[in-house]
């Protein structure tokens, strides 16, 4: 651990002036009227969450005929919808459970491969000099603006038809079955994730002291050494602050899913299957709140867990000026 | 500084874990296909001409899903034990936008239920469909009336054969209500209008309406226009206008318009048990005849799908507590014009197996092996009403197997997806909220390019 020891001084020298802004920042949140704000917005923030938690648990005629407010009024509680969104009888899509295993095996790697990627990719465009390096950080960046639907159609004809240019394939088609279809959705997740996270990293990475690549390099690290024992631990706030946006972002994805993982019960996740929840003419549309707050179980794990990063994270952002 | 260690502790776990749990899925995945065996026996007679072709694998793609996409696995199970092939069903809510980029990215299905002619044709005009193959054709022509295989017909190519159909020329009523107020059923436009006052002078609004419906809000009353539309013109007039051949602000489109305005923007007639006749616009398809059980509404124009929209415990019968009738003419002598909709198989792939799937869901066996099992209506003419248990289903399969029938599709489903599914919509909306019938339909109409 000696190795870690020195950035830290460094890190605390060089936001020296930190305590008095964020200390000015603390002070003027901390009157009344800023708690009354903060309190009154975060009740008007949850309202409609409650209400599907409330809704979620009253029985089809209430919910089709009257607002879950009335609740209060006329209480009536049942576990019917959970019942059908958790053991639901549709033989032809299975359980929920096995999709929820399917979200799982979708997310934890398309969290986890742009995170080294957009890892490695921000170092070497920050600290590694070669010709063209702005470049191509700006290539990426400008990336950015593409929207992710555009992609869609090539990126499916990519996997389905191969690449050829000419006559010649460059590439052949990688014409997957059942369930190596999960290689096309991480694959498709990790490119549209790429440009965001090199970005986020870079401007994290980049801001690291000098002198302790310097003092590094002279002591004789190479870059791999320097990556793994200084910019990994340094970075690690960005890393999860990161790794939960995608993870919320890839967990809540339909889109994406829909398209490269198919509606199978192989491999769809489980926005596939809440999205068909309510049946073909939408007349089973009171499971949508129970089926809403099952998936709602892991992103608050996931962010409960990892608030602390999450905050450090967005703090590093935005008081480093 | 036990922080440097941590993540890389953490990301070692949870890759181990997201390994294992993808090796645990690989499994699971590869062990569902059975195999077949009783190919010779008696009960697999019927299926004689699509064997030979076992161990092959048929996907389909559809809007069709949860419980209904659990009858059709049923329906075609005995056809999959006999031949030895499977099919891979998939329903999906986004299959109208799903398809066409599955198409394009080469990934596309080998069958598909068309549900939109428009749609059918703007594949078939790319050449990204198969035409269908002798034997699918020759099985369409035999069980299928010439009005329906019209629409799957695209610059004389046959692409396809119908699947389910339903009918959206009805009314809801009480039965119940009816009775006790002695009130009949109307066999006529007339006739149905006197019923609204008489229905009108009661403290029951006769009528109730709704169309709000997520981001297709509007699509309920263009089934209205339309089924109004095949009553004050001909079917002829009605095809010159789906097509174009006559522009959408047409004064005969105009006056089917305000005739179905006489109804649904009269507020003496509209809306019970929602207020006045701009609540049509806010008021959930799904709910909008909930009114009739509770008696505050008499009357709901609405498809025959709707059997499946009552609250929990509605008998749907002719002497239950919901049933329809017959959306009446104004002229019974011409006919009687009936507004429908259903799906189209159509092929992307020409395997044969393909083939085979796509003949046997066109024949008889098939219509009455989906049939018994209920909730399910179907234009092919080999359904045996004895295994058409609904009533309402029944009675829709005994319309469209009447030979005054003059069938036509759903126009809205027809029109291209901009106008059909985009501007005709909202367009209703407009008119629903006050909007003049002049400015509506110069508003499609400048939208149809």
């Amino acid at each position: 651990m000696t190795t870690t020891t020195p950035p830290v001084a460094a890190g605390a020298q060089e936001t020296s002036g930190r305590p008095t802004r964020a200390a000015r920042v603390r002070k003027r949140l901390n009157t009344h009227t800023a708690t009354l704000v903060a309190i009154v917005i975060a009740v008007v923030w949850t309202i409609p969450t409650f209400g599907l938690l409330v809704s979620s648990f009253r029985p089809e005629n209430q919910i089709k005929t009257t607002g879950w407010w009335t609740f209060f009024r006329d209480p009536e509680f049942t576990l019917q919808n959970y019942q059908e969104v958790l053991f639901g009888q549709s033989a032809s899509s299975g359980q929920l459970a096995s999709y929820f295993i399917n979200s799982l095996v979708i997310t934890l790697p398309a969290v986890l491969f742009p995170l080294a990627f957009a890892a490695l990719a921000a170092y070497a465009l920050a600290w590694i000099n070669f010709r063209g390096r702005d470049w191509v950080y700006i290539g990426i960046f400008a990336l950015q603006i593409v929207p992710l639907q555009m992609a869609l159609v090539p990126l499916l004809s990519f996997f389905s038809r191969g690449v050829s240019l000419g006559g010649i394939t460059l590439m052949p088609a990688w014409n997957l079955d059942g369930a190596q279809n999960f290689a096309q959705v991480w694959f498709a997740h990790t490119c549209f994730a790429l440009p965001f996270a090199v970005y986020l990293l870079h401007n994290f990475i980049s801001q690291l002291p000098k002198d302790l690549m310097e003092a590094a390099r002279v002591d004789g690290a190479t870059h791999p050494k320097i990556f793994r024992t200084i910019v990994l631990p340094l970075v690690a706030p960005a890393l999860a602050a990161f790794g939960i946006f995608q993870f919320l972002w890839v967990w809540n994805d339909l889109l994406v899913g829909l398209i490269f993982a198919g509606g199978s019960d192989v491999t769809a996740p489980l926005t596939v299957r809440l999205a068909e929840l309510a049946g073909t003419r939408g007349n089973e549309w009171q499971r949508l709140t129970a089926g809403a707050f099952v998936s709602i179980v892991v992103p608050l794990i996931v962010f409960l867990s990892l608030q602390r990063y999450f905050v450090r994270g967005l703090l590093a952002g935005s008081v480093k000026g | 500084m036990a922080i440097s260690a941590r993540p890389r502790q953490a990301v070692a776990i949870v890759g181990a874990i997201g390994l294992a749990l993808g090796a645990t899925a690989c499994g699971t995945g590869s062990s569902s296909n059975g195999g077949s065996s009783n190919a010779d026996s008696a009960e697999c007679a019927p299926y004689e001409n699509y064997q030979g072709h076992e161990g092959k694998t048929v996907t389909i793609y559809s809007s069709i899903r949860d419980i209904e996409a659990d009858r059709l696995a049923e329906s075609w199970k005995q056809f999959e034990d006999c031949t030895g092939i499977t099919i891979n069903h998939e329903g999906s809510g986004e299959f109208e936008a799903q398809l066409p980029v599955r198409v394009d990215g080469g990934n596309a299905p080998d069958l598909a239920f068309i549900p939109q002619p428009g749609l059918l044709a703007r594949f078939a005009e790319r050449n990204q469909l198969k035409a269908a193959s002798a034997e699918t054709k020759a099985m369409a022509e035999q069980n299928y009336s010439p009005d329906w295989l019209k629409y799957s017909t695209v610059n004389g190519t046959f692409y396809g054969a119908p699947l389910g159909s339903n009918v959206k020329s009805f009314v809801w009523y009480s039965p119940k209500m009816f009775q006790e107020n002695g009130w009949t059923v109307p066999t006529t436009w007339d006739q149905m209008i006197q019923l609204s006052d008489t229905i009108a002078q009661s403290d029951v609004k006769p009528w109730c309406a709704g169309i709000e419906s997520g981001d297709a809000t509007g699509w309920p009353a263009t089934d209205w226009i339309e089924d109004v539309m095949l009553r004050t013109q001909t079917p002829e007039v009605y095809d010159q206008w789906t097509t174009h051949e006559i522009p959408f602000n047409d004064p005969r489109v105009a006056e089917a318009l305000d005739r179905a305005g006489t109804i649904l923007k009269n507020d003496k007639y509209v809306n019970g048990g929602f207020g006045g006749v701009r609540s049509i616009a806010t008021t959930s398809f799904q709910e909008a005849g909930v009114p009739i059980t509770q008696g505050k509404c008499a009357l709901h124009r609405q498809a025959s799908f709707y059997a499946n929209q009552w609250p929990e415990g509605t008998r749907v019968a002719e002497d239950g507590d919901v049933f329809a009738f017959y959306f009446p003419a104004i002229d019974p002598g011409k006919g009687k014009p009936v507004l429908g909709g259903g799906e189209f198989v159509t092929a992307f792939a020409d395997r044969p197996e393909v083939q085979a799937v796509q003949t046997y869901l066109a024949s008889g066996e098939y219509a009455n092996s989906r049939a018994k099992i209920g909730d399910w209506v179907s234009a092919n003419n080999k359904v045996d009403l004895a295994n058409v248990a609904n009533p309402i289903d029944k009675l829709s399969v005994e319309i469209l197997q009447d030979d005054s029938t003059v069938f036509r599709f759903d126009g809205s489903d027809l029109m291209p997806a901009a106008v059909g599914a985009g501007t005709f919509w909202k367009g209703m909306v407009d008119w629903i909220n006050g909007g003049n019938t002049a400015d509506v339909l110069q508003g499609i109409e400048s939208s149809w390019k």
